[in-house]
């Protein structure tokens, strides 16, 4: 339960419903909830900050938006879709979270996903930990080399960085360079044993996208072409995302 | 599963587990598939601050995986690994949090010996490939 009762001030005044509801395809059929509550029962995040899907969602409908731009609750949703799995309705509770999330200054969104956001702007490689095209490539061809001088057998172990034309661009999550580089051999090693044609690109091999969960649009736009554009460049055929 | 490829996308990961650990080694959870719940690392949540609250959201999957029995959890995603991790720490699980990576070259008899951070004593020394010293660059 909120801790004080939430007050309904005369007439409403609300435009976050409506705005969101303009922005989605058949406005994410925010006006069809039928306070059944099948959402609440079924989201790991009810209870957090006194707040549940369909409470966020009722406070939208009853134009409480001071209230939902104060609530910190947009950031504990994970934005799971459990409930509009569950939802009869189909109702897309997580866009309306992600706008409410955007309806923060951006210098007040939490320090450590604006901070992954901006790093992944630093560079075109993407990565969330600000490891530049030249780290990446350092530590894959050091590890690899490792590998082919220790392990028996992997003498001819290959991790191809900007192979033009391979069939599976390949990226990473910046953990595993950055802070745990022997985690990435197990995956060449199935890669080598399938016979895949895959490559890594020194540009947009983050696999992570921090601006999305930060909701900047534009951020968000930029990362997703630069990844976008590194695939295309190389003329891979797949884009395989590890996260 | 839930958001992009659906359930039938699930059967084959299942399909690809249960060929690397066994089928009798193989414990699903409940609920599962598209029922199941989020694990609470994503949309942001490891980086947003909230730990508290993170690991509240947690505490459904975490009951989870204790309801298992299982000690070994795979996941195939690196923000899904890393939470789950956090939770058998925090709450004191015990259970080893694995990726799915890893599964496979162990079952496959290769998996190098600096691979296997994640795993548990019981299956760190199990089919280990061979290795040579690193001769000095000439
Ligand atoms: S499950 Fe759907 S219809 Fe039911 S309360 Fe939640 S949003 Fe409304
Ligand atoms: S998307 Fe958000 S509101 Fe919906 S079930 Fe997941 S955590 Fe709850």
């Amino acid at each position: 339960m909120a801790e004080e009762a939430i007050k309904i001030s005369g007439k409403k005044k609300s435009t976050f419903l409506d705005k969101v509801r303009e922005l989605l395809p058949e406005g994410g059929n925010l006006n069809l909830c039928l306070t059944c509550g099948a959402c609440s029962s079924g989201c790991p995040a009810t209870g957090l900050e006194g707040l549940d899907p369909r409470k966020f969602l009722r406070m939208a409908a009853l134009g409480l938006d001071e209230e939902i731009q104060k609530s910190n609750w947009p950031w504990m949703c994970t934005m799971c879709w459990r409930c509009i799995y569950v939802c009869p309705m189909k109702i897309d509770i997580p866009q309306l979270v992600y706008h409410a999330r955007k309806l923060w200054p951006r210098e007040n969104r939490p320090k450590g996903i604006r901070g992954s956001c901006d790093m992944a702007l630093k560079h075109d490689s993407c990565s969330a930990m600000g490891a530049s095209e030249d780290d990446f490539r350092f530590v894959v061809e050091d590890v690899l080399e490792e590998v082919r001088k220790t392990q028996v057998g992997w003498e001819t172990l290959e991790a191809p960085i900007n192979k033009k034309g391979a069939t599976y661009f390949l990226n990473q999550n910046s953990r595993e360079p950055v802070t745990e580089p022997d985690e990435m051999v197990p995956l060449w090693k199935i890669m080598h044993v399938v016979g895949a044609d895959w490559t890594y690109g020194t540009k947009g091999w983050g696999a992570e996208n921090y601006c999305m969960f930060l909701a900047d649009d534009e951020a968000w736009k930029h990362i997703v072409e630069v990844k976008a554009k590194a695939v295309d460049d190389l003329g891979c055929k797949y884009w395989v995302n590890t996260e | 599963m839930r958001k992009s490829f659906g359930d039938a996308y699930a059967e084959d990961l299942r399909f690809v587990v249960k060929q690397a650990v066994g089928e009798e080694n193989f414990v699903d959870m409940t609920p599962n598939r598209s029922n199941n719940y989020c694990c609470g690392g994503g949309g942001g949540a490891l980086q947003a601050g909230y730990h508290e609250a993170r690991r509240t959201f947690g505490k459904i999957k975490f009951d989870q995986i204790m309801a298992t029995g299982a000690s070994y959890v795979i996941a195939p995603c690196h923000n899904c690994h890393s939470q789950i991790h956090d939770l058998a720490e925090h709450y004191e699980g015990g259970y080893h949090t694995v990726h799915l990576w890893t599964i496979l070259c162990l079952a496959m008899g290769i998996l190098g010996p600096n691979e296997r951070a994640y795993l548990g004593e019981d299956l760190a020394g199990l089919l280990v490939p061979e290795t040579r010293e690193a001769e000095e660059d000439e």
